[in-house]
């Protein structure tokens, strides 16, 4: 045992020598999804090899295979001298808790999470304004006063989703009709492209011609559906116009590569504040995505009215219902 | 006439072969290993340190041992019967749920004595409860044990679902997951127990949930092979005809093997529930109910063997999470891979080296019985 | 000209000699017998011939040339050809399929199975075997399956055939069949090598025999010169008394009585027919009939495995009927104790060590159980008490029960059952794949059980059997009794014409047939 220690200890110093020898040495601890998910984790992998690319600083990183290893990564990391600690994901929210006491001196990161501890920044979105703002414009753009939104894994995360969209289609016109389908309940909701599919063709049928899928890369299955049937879609997360010009039209842009990267450059810069950081379209951490692949879908009138909401929203005029204040989508 | 496995020992077919089985699996993952170019042998070096260097890898391990001890001896059971619980996953899930509610009304008015055997009864009996519906339908309605059990993993994982983010959730949070429970509930971890003996280890998940697992495993011999209503489900797992023949009611006995299969499989919401998350969350099994067949078939659905392949995969869970901490080109899902070839090699192909090693054996035996009588002679 | 010589032979598994320096001579265009117990080595010597093993020492020479045969390829290659005892037939393919199966000669079937038919055509007129090619082997009653076997082994070119106890599972009538296509084979230069246990068979067919006994060539016979009596005794070792020796029966009251039972399949068909009976203590009723037509219904039905679907069943003052079943272990408390027709499904469970498998059915005695445990020592010394008043050898309780030889694992059965001391004793082809000694044992005993006024019912197919233990005979056909005939009185060829329903006395398809119609109209 005692050797063990040893052992233990003597890596210990070496990673703290190593500490001394860069500046920051980030890491970043990936959820069950997977950095490579088209959506949510591979944004905050963007951001962090965004990051590397330019400091030429390297990162560790550790992707979570169940429940137990949020913990054990993020304890493994900080053991390891790395600092800051990006978590990523609400679910890490309580493993973060605890590994950030244990280790005062570190710097954590969460995102999408609000973790209250001296040595975490918290980092969320207000993903309703900018569901809101998509809604608007899928209201704006459906012929038949019919949109629809596929979710991924029916949790509260995603129906605050569900829920500022129907609020910005109703703010749009007000006799609109959503239909709202959830992929499933089991995580593998994720990553069911052929589901998604099934679900959008099953909306066009019953006259939808805008759907909004906030569902991973259950969502790669809507937009093909849409291409395929010649609706729009709405992308999520990160932006996904490139995907299918002509047919996507627009993507709710959610940072998390912003957010991680900020993580990193602002330990290395010495700017790093822990507490709660939300971020919505004032912040520039939520917005809607116009690019070459899907300007020509927006018409100016749309543009307009996009803009006038986004301000209206952003100066409190428009206030957006928050699903998860009180787990209801009562506004 | 003569089977061709006369003379060969016990040892050869319980120790011998699985340990090739697990060195050929090792080197076909060596060789993956090389192809990505990393080195196997130093690989094969950060896994076993990783599970056994540090009290704190030896914890981890052993945390995911008591998982797999508990499914393993859940499809070892229903495997006596004949039947095979593929719902492992679903039942384990169904047992937390029980542990969760029990402590999410009990909590802060029982003391830890009393709410331990409380949480083991209810973690047994949503477990048991879970698996008697597809041992119903098997029995009475005919309904196909790996099909039902199958689709109960799903209902299980609607069910949690629905009651976390529609009912037990805590307001106001952003994951599906219950309150936590007082800390006066929790199961104590081992760096606890060890702190009352005045002995510092490293903090881990490992908690006081592996004892009972390990009184499970003699349990489990117990009742299968030293009781009556084990000897019943051996009968009607070997030869369902010789047991109609005595008297055994085969419908009842799937009936009881399922329901103590899935009171097992529960008992991973006890190790996960009561002691490590202290709330009630999503997925806390992922992977063990699957895993836990595995395990059955190389430990020969024997407790012993169970707990042998239990630490086999508690030190490729851990291990291999070490692996990829240290060597970023093995990703987890080549973690996986590994994980993947040591059960196929020890379970599909378990006897494809087996006639090969009996006739090895055989020669060598032979071989060394003829030295003995040259010298004698 | 000698077809088949085998100069010293060895070959052992572990430290089993399975055979010791075997030696063997077979003259071409002859009906050559093997005899032996089991456990002599006769089937590791066959599977060596044709390839299934191969000798440790020793030459194999065919037609004076010695040949290796290392597969079954081989053995097919050089001419020989075997009909196992149970077959190797796909049910749902027809003959022809199942002829060209393994020599079907290209991807394409069409000429394959043009090529067969003419052959089969040509294989019928040479040697007189006649079946409907285009049936489904499923369909054929057993005889005709063996044909399709020998069919088989011929369209391969065999020039020698072996035989592994083809008789076991046919008619009187259809060994007779039987005999005179292996002697037609004979005439038309085959060589015929038959493996058996039944010496009445020896003497009707082979020309010369030989006797194996631990693994060792003991004997050989010409078949003319020599008798029953010494081939007996070379088998065994010692004499043996192939009659049955027993006093006349002294039969008291009924134990068992049996009205209008019938038993009905998932199918609709009645595979046991509004059958009376009735079996008084101290006397033995033998069942006779070819297998398969409602014996194994009417056992399973008398010890509780399967509930009567009409009828009823008097018992010790019980009635079971229908409505009131008793399963299997409610029977063994009124009294019945069952020897079962098939050990290895259903007497004991092979995986079992011969303690647990000495217990079966029992295994809830309170002898047997404390209050959660059962009681380890007590049933071990109960198996080694069983294992020495039956002579089982070798007499270890711990030995898995696959473990013993045929006749040993059926010893262990009729210990389980007969120490019960039962009311009433079923018993269903006790002496099957039993070696002689073990039969004269098997025999002995239950005549022993009758005279402590058990009521023993005797279901066999061994004509043999049945006439030398029973006191009365009941003959059964597609689930109806056919017949019954004082022991005294019957005769093999009755027997055999009776389990045919074919009426003894008068036209083979009038009475018995008229018989059967009333039986009929009285249930309606």
């Amino acid at each position: 045992m005692k050797q063990i220690l040893l052992a233990a200890s003597a890596a210990l110093v070496l990673s703290a020598a190593s500490v001394s020898a860069a500046d920051v040495s980030p890491a970043v601890v990936f959820d069950m999804g997977g950095k490579f998910d088209k959506s949510f984790n591979e944004g905050v992998f963007n951001g962090v090899e965004k990051f590397k690319a330019e400091t030429g600083i390297s990162y560790r990183e550790f992707e979570v295979t169940n429940e137990t290893q949020r913990e054990q990564a993020l304890r493994r990391m900080a053991q390891r001298g790395a600092d800051p600690v990006v978590g990523v994901g609400f679910a890490q929210g309580p493993a973060m808790e605890k590994v950030a006491k244990e280790f005062p001196d570190t710097r954590f990161t969460i995102i999408d999470m609000v973790v209250d501890l001296p040595n975490v920044q918290s980092v969320v979105f207000k993903e309703q304004e900018g569901s809101f703002l998509v809604g608007v414009l899928a209201a704006a753009a459906s012929q038949n006063a019919k949109v629809g939104f596929v979710g991924g894994m029916d949790i509260p995360l995603i129906r605050k989703f569900a829920c500022g969209y129907e609020q910005g289609a109703k703010h749009a016109n007000a006799d609109i009709e959503i239909i709202q389908n959830m992929t499933g309940t089991t995580p593998a909701a994720w990553n069911n492209p052929s589901k998604g599919g099934e679900l959008a063709k099953g909306q066009f049928d019953r006259g939808v011609d805008v759907i909004y899928a906030a569902a991973g890369a259950t969502g790669v299955g809507v937009y093909q559906a849409a291409k395929d049937n010649g609706k729009f879609a709405i992308g999520v997360d990160s932006n996904q116009n490139y995907l299918h010009p002509g047919t996507m039209l627009t993507s709710m842009l959610k940072r998390v590569d912003v957010a991680a990267y900020n993580a990193f450059k602002g330990a290395q810069d010495g700017t790093w504040k822990p507490g709660i950081q939300v971020l919505g379209l004032a912040e520039g951490g939520i917005d809607w995505a116009v690019d070459e692949h899907n300007k020509s879908l927006i018409t100016s009138d749309m543009q307009t009215m996009m803009d006038q909401v986004k301000a209206d929203i952003i100066s409190g005029k428009i206030s957006v219902h928050d699903y998860m204040s009180d787990n209801s989508c009562s506004y | 006439m003569t089977g061709s496995n006369g003379g060969i020992p016990r040892w050869v077919d319980v120790g011998l072969i699985p340990l090739i089985n697990i060195l050929m699996a090792f080197f076909v993952s060596g060789l993956i290993i090389l192809l990505i170019g990393e080195d196997p042998i130093e690989a094969v070096g950060i896994l076993l340190y990783g599970a056994f260097g540090t009290d704190y890898g030896i914890g981890y391990t052993l945390y995911y041992t008591t998982n797999f001890i508990f499914t393993g001896l859940a499809v070892a059971v229903a495997f006596h019967a004949g039947l095979f619980n593929i719902g492992g996953e679903g039942q384990a899930y169904i047992g937390g749920l029980g542990v969760g509610l029990v402590l999410l009304s009990l909590d802060s008015s029982l003391p830890l004595i009393l709410l331990v055997p409380i949480s083991i009864l209810a973690s047994a009996l949503f477990g048991a409860a879970w698996a008697y519906i597809p041992a119903y339908l098997q029995a009475y309605r005919g309904s196909h044990i790996v099909i039902t059990t199958i689709m109960f993993n799903f209902i299980a994982s609607a069910l949690m679902v629905y009651l976390l983010v529609n009912v037990l959730i805590q307001p106001g949070q952003m994951s599906p997951q219950s309150r936590e429970f007082a800390d006066t509930s929790w199961l104590p971890f081992m760096h606890e127990v060890f702190a009352w003996f005045g002995m510092s280890i490293t903090r881990s998940p490992l908690n006081l949930s592996i004892f009972w697992a390990l009184i499970c495993c003699a349990l489990v011999w117990a009742f299968i092979w030293r009781t009556r209503w084990g000897y019943e489900i051996r009968t009607v797992g070997f030869n369902e005809t010789a047991a109609v023949y005595a008297g055994i009611n085969p419908k009842k006995i799937v009936i009881l093997a399922m329901c103590v299969s899935g009171g097992l499989a529960g008992f991973v919401g006890l190790n996960e529930i009561l002691g490590v998350h202290h709330r009630l969350l999503l997925n806390f099994q992922l992977g063990y109910g699957f895993a836990g067949i595995a395990v059955a078939l190389m430990g020969r659905n024997h407790p012993i063997g169970i707990i042998l392949a239990s630490l086999l995969f508690g030190t490729l869970y851990q291990g291999g999470a070490e692996l990829s901490f240290d060597m970023p080109k093995v990703t987890r899902e080549m973690v996986e891979v590994v994980q993947g070839l040591v059960i196929l090699f020890s379970g599909a192909l378990a006897l494809m080296i087996k006639p090969t090693v009996e006739r090895i054996y055989v020669v060598v035996a032979a071989i060394a019985a003829g030295r003995r009588s040259t010298v004698e002679g | 000209m000698i077809a088949i010589e085998l100069r010293g032979i060895n070959k052992s598994f572990g430290p089993v000699h399975a055979n010791k320096d075997v030696a063997l001579n077979i003259d071409k265009g002859t009906i050559h017998g093997i005899i032996g117990e089991n456990g002599a080595g006769k089937s590791t010597l066959m599977s060596i011939l044709y390839g299934f093993y191969e000798a440790d020492s020793g030459d194999v020479l065919i037609n004076g040339e010695v040949t290796r045969i290392r597969s079954s390829h081989e053995a097919i290659a050089a001419g020989i050809g075997m009909v196992h005892q149970h077959f190797m037939l796909v049910d749902p393919f027809s003959v022809v399929e199942n002829v060209m199966l393994g020599a079907e000669g290209g991807a394409l079937l069409d000429k394959g199975i043009d090529k067969t038919r003419e052959e089969l055509e040509r294989l019928k007129r040479e040697y007189g075997l006649e079946v409907p090619v285009d049936s489904l082997a499923g369909d054929l009653p057993v005889g005709l399956q063996q044909r399709v076997e020998i069919l088989k082994a011929l369209y391969r070119g065999a020039q020698i055939l072996i035989l592994d106890e083809p008789t076991g599972v046919l008619t009187p009538q259809e060994t007779d069949q039987l005999f005179r296509i292996l002697k037609a084979l004979k005439d038309q230069g085959v060589t015929v090598i038959l493996i058996t246990h039944k010496l009445q068979e020896i003497m009707a067919v082979t020309d010369g025999v030989s006797v194996m006994r631990g693994g060792e060539m003991v004997a050989h016979r010409k078949t003319s010169e020599t008798s029953k009596e010494e081939l007996a005794e070379l088998m065994v070792g010692r004499k043996v008394l192939l009659k049955v020796d027993k006093e006349a029966a002294q039969p008291q009251e009924a134990a068992l009585k049996v009205e209008g039972l019938s038993v009905i399949g998932a199918d609709g068909v009645a595979r046991l027919d509004n059958v009376s009976l009735s079996v008084r203590r101290g006397e033995i009723v033998g069942v006779a009939g070819v297998s398969g037509n409602g014996q194994s219904e009417l056992l399973a039905a008398l010890s509780g495995i399967v509930a009567p679907s009409k009828g009823k069943i008097a018992l010790n003052g019980t009635t079971i009927t229908r409505e009131k079943p008793l399963d299997a272990s409610e029977f063994r408390d009124l009294g019945v104790a069952h020897v079962p027709e098939d050990r290895h499904r259903m007497g004991l469970v092979t995986a079992f060590t011969a303690d647990e498998s000495a217990i079966l059915g029992y295994h809830r005695d309170e002898a047997y159980n404390g209050a959660i445990l059962m009681k380890r020592n007590a049933i071990v010394e109960d198996c080694a008490q069983k294992m020495a008043d039956f002579d089982v050898r070798p007499p270890n309780p711990k030995l898995k029960s696959a473990n013993f030889s045929g006749g040993n694992q059926q010893k262990i059965v009729l210990a389980r059952e007969m120490a019960q001391k039962p009311n009433v004793l079923l018993v269903g082809q006790p002496t099957r794949g039993v070696d002689i000694g073990a039969i004269e044992y098997i025999h002995k005993n239950l005549v022993a059980m009758r005279d402590a006024g058990a009521a023993v019912l005797l279901v066999s197919v061994e004509l043999e059997e049945i006439m030398s233990l029973s006191d009365r005979i009941l003959v059964m056909f597609e689930g109806r009794i056919v017949g019954e005939v004082d022991a005294k009185d019957a005769n093999e060829r009755m027997l055999g014409l009776m389990m045919a329903n074919a009426n003894p006395e008068t036209d083979p398809n009038g009475k018995a047939q008229a018989a059967g119609d009333m039986q009929e109209g009285a249930e309606l």
